[in-house]
């Protein structure tokens, strides 16, 4: 290969990786904002697929994509009031209520998929590439950048405002305490319960709208699982990026690197290693980042424990 | 004097479960005094405070402030109110600054912050006017306790308060941060402040005081002022009858070495120095004391002595043998019993029930069971005659543990490790949260233990309990053994000068 392939794959790499991080920056970043709180919804996969039907549902229904992300967040918000209900509440163990949900989550989203549109086959109008005037005509820069959907540019929007809402309102200092020292933030007369609930349901949007993205944004057609686990992936970018946002958004697209990275390669006939070795990649780069980052130094305090007042 | 009451307590009741907190308290509080709430631990004084400061919510009774009857629904609604509590436990949030920790639930939850300067300078104003050293910018988690508890009483004067609450403050500090407090207290009420003082050193109330409230069993027993009463008093009004600190103990020479640690040298959780080259002998039939400020390694060396913490260096030998290393099954083994600083961590398990608690050692083996199966009978049998053998106050054998008050549990572990017939005793704070007359027997019986043969390490921060029933005492400070004291010929300040790392001093003349 010459200079000039090799660029233009990596210009067609890089775009591509930050077109399949989307999902996971809004889905690892919502759950920034929860585990910060200090519940640790393990239920992300299934919110996402809930996310994904919601979007992909409305949107066949009105043929309007922003009503479709919107609907995606909403399926996630509803998905995370029961999840936090369940957890905050009635104070349940967060791990077994999100490992239900993510049953709940494959299991509803396919038996409404079946029953409602499977025969119709039907795809979506989905969001268009927006190509930035001038920008887009960069060598290199152009390809990797400036050639995405509305969608994938916001990312960079949401990991800039949830940085400045965690570090830079009272909201957001509020939330990180309640993950630290709950009673603390008791005493200074906020709600406990408040904020869990509030971050929780950030979190679940945030995952809906990752979700909603894979069918609204991504391929034109919900399919069965079409997560494929990206929502354990965000539990394990949370981990790698130290609960920050603006790290979970880069780590974000290390991972969509990987995707990016096995589907290019597997279109090169010249590589031997069979597919499936190609396609698991971003599952063993997850289990090597939560082995290589599993020092709880940047934990909240209270991850996983329900509050107890007394 | 006719002072109006500045805070008014009229018989309030607060009952948590079957435990009753509060039994009808009343209690006056003037403007401009320092008021101790003095009373043992488990005497009803930090419900008390808990309800003014609007943490928790009493069943009946009135609470007038400033002229007016509150009923407060948050804390945060008593701090409006200009009354600030400093808990036991800091309500500090341990990964943010000391700033940003003064601003949290501060204004709208919506509110961008922005004006960290001007918060940082109203911090170092108080700093400096209350001789505080407290600095704005610093993690609250790099700071020793003395300066968070410093950091949470300027917090509360940050909020802008008349009337401070601050729970057993005393507990965590060496004896000069304690003088340091005292004189804040003094400098806060010249500045027109009140200040209601809980604790349960007789010493530290009578010299701070203007008036003493007296608590016992969820009541108070009286209001004295200071000029009109003696600690001996007090202590009295406080346990309800004369202090027998005087126990009976018949003079024995000590027999053989049971336990000698050898240069033990060990770090914290937190991979700090904690232990650093403790040497240390107990012989059969002596009781020896470690007296110190908590924090200065005593909860290391207990954890390593029973193999709960690793040992970097030095050794530990029980009988003649190496315990160095063992896991702590195999020295449980070897005739050592452990009452356990934490006993929720490290004594029982409280979904259990009593019985399957007094077996946790030992539930493997005869004759609590035979070829993999439990022998109930027997089990519950033991159990019993444990129960009334330490008159643990408990339904019966199959309660859960957790059902029980703290004391009761307390003399649960303590008749079980005493059952298991040991060479040695290893104690960790023997009269945690236990009431005063269970107190003495658990005492008495750590004598009669001790003239049976056995050796016994008690580690306390009580001086009390060191005194009535130790025949050696060593100090304790950070990490080291810094001397050792006869207890029959050596005061209390002279103890206090050693536990303050007071090294120089002749603690030993005369």
């Amino acid at each position: 290969m010459d200079d000039m392939i090799s660029l233009t794959f990596l210009a067609t790499l890089v775009g591509a990786a930050w077109r399949l991080a989307t999902p996971l920056i809004f889905a690892s970043i919502g759950e920034v904002f929860s585990e910060r709180a200090g519940v640790l919804n393990i239920g992300l996969e299934g919110t996402m697929l809930v996310g994904a039907f919601c979007g992909f549902a409305a949107a066949a229904a009105t043929g309007n994509i922003p009503l479709g992300l919107l609907a995606g967040i909403a399926g996630g918000m509803l998905f995370g009031l029961v999840f936090a209900f369940f957890t905050i509440s009635i104070k349940a163990d967060q791990i077994v209520v999100g490992a239900a949900l993510n049953l709940l989550g494959m299991g509803l989203t396919a038996f409404l998929f079946r029953t409602y549109y499977v025969s119709t086959g039907k795809g979506i109008e989905i969001a268009q590439p927006v190509h930035i005037p001038w920008l887009s005509d960069l060598p290199f820069l152009g390809e990797a950048f400036f050639r995405q959907n509305l969608i994938v540019y916001s990312t960079v929007l949401v990991a800039i405002l949830a940085a400045l809402v965690l570090y830079r309102t009272s909201f957001g200092l509020t939330l990180r305490s309640v993950g630290e020292h709950p009673k603390a933030v008791d005493v200074s007369g906020r709600s406990v319960v408040g904020y869990r609930y509030a971050a929780v349901l950030v979190g679940t949007g945030l995952a809906g709208l990752g979700g909603a993205f894979l069918t609204l944004g991504h391929s034109n057609q919900f399919v069965e699982g079409i997560t494929s686990g990206r929502g354990f992936i965000a539990l394990a970018v949370v981990v790698f990026a130290r609960w920050s946002p603006i790290g979970a958004f880069f780590v974000s697209l290390l991972f969509g690197l990987f995707y990016a990275l096995q589907l290019m390669l597997q279109a090169q006939a010249s590589i031997v290693v069979p597919y499936q070795v190609l396609q698991a990649l971003p599952y063993i780069m997850t289990i090597v980042t939560l082995v290589a980052f599993r020092g709880k130094g940047a934990a909240p305090s209270k991850l996983g424990q329900p509050y107890e007042m007394r | 004097m006719s002072v109006k009451p500045f805070l008014r307590i009229d018989n309030i009741r607060k009952r948590f479960g079957p435990i009753v907190a509060s039994d009808g308290v009343s209690l006056e509080i003037e403007e401009g005094e320092i008021h101790s709430l003095l009373g043992e631990n488990g005497a009803g004084k930090s419900v008390l405070m808990s309800m003014i400061c609007g943490m928790v919510r009493p069943d009946e009774g009135d609470i007038v402030y400033k002229g007016q009857s509150v009923r407060f629904a948050s804390p945060r609604d008593a701090i409006r109110q200009r009354i600030g509590m400093v808990h036991q436990h800091f309500m500090l949030v341990p990964n943010l600054t000391v700033a940003e920790n003064y601003i949290l639930g501060q204004g709208s939850a919506l509110s961008v912050i922005s004006d960290m300067t001007s918060v940082h300078r109203k911090i170092r104003a108080l700093s400096e006017r209350y001789a505080l050293d407290v600095r704005p910018d610093a993690i609250v988690e790099d700071l020793s306790v003395g300066e968070q508890q410093r950091v949470e009483i300027l917090k509360v004067l940050f909020h802008g308060i008349d009337l401070l609450i601050l729970d057993e403050p005393t507990a965590v500090l060496t004896p000069q941060e304690t003088d340091r407090l005292l004189s804040l207290m003094g400098d806060l009420v010249k500045d027109g402040k009140t200040v209601v003082f809980i604790s349960h050193k007789l010493d530290e109330v009578m010299r701070v005081s203007n008036r003493i409230s007296v608590m016992r069993d969820g009541r108070v027993v009286n209001t004295v002022r200071v000029g009109e009463t003696n600690a001996r008093e007090l202590a009295r009004m406080m346990v309800g009858r004369d202090v027998r600190m005087e126990l009976p103990r018949s003079p024995k020479p000590p027999g053989r070495i049971v336990l000698s640690v050898e240069n033990l040298t060990c770090r914290a959780e937190t991979g700090l120095p904690a232990v650093r080259g403790v040497s240390l002998d107990v012989r059969a039939g002596e009781i020896v004391g470690i007296a110190g400020v908590s924090g200065n390694g005593q909860t290391e060396l207990s954890l390593a002595l029973s193999g709960l913490l690793p040992v970097d260096a030095g050794r530990v030998i029980l009988n003649g043998n190496d315990i160095t290393g063992l896991d702590p099954a195999e020295i449980n083994a070897r005739r050592f019993s452990h009452i356990p600083e934490d006993r929720h961590k490290h004594g029982i398990v409280l979904p259990l029930s009593l019985s399957e608690n007094t077996i946790l050692q030992r539930y493997d083996r005869k004759p609590f069971a035979t070829g993999g199966m439990l022998n109930r009978r027997v089990i519950g049998e033991h159990t019993r005659d444990l129960i009334k053998r330490f008159r643990v106050k408990s339904r019966d054998e199959n309660q859960p543990i957790a059902a029980l008050s703290g004391g009761n549990q307390q003399k649960l572990v303590v008749a079980r490790e005493l059952a298991r017939d040991p060479d040695f005793i290893l104690v960790n704070q023997l009269a945690r949260g236990i009431d005063i007359g269970a107190m003495e027997f658990v005492m008495e019986e750590m004598l009669r233990q001790r003239d049976s043969g056995r050796a016994i390490l008690l580690i306390s921060t009580e001086l009390e309990e060191l005194f009535a029933i130790c025949d050696r005492i060593l100090v304790m400070f950070h990490g080291e053994i810094l001397g050792e004291l006869p207890p029959d010929r050596t005061r209390l300040d002279e103890l206090g000068l050693l536990m303050a790392g007071n090294k120089d001093e002749p603690a030993l003349a005369g």
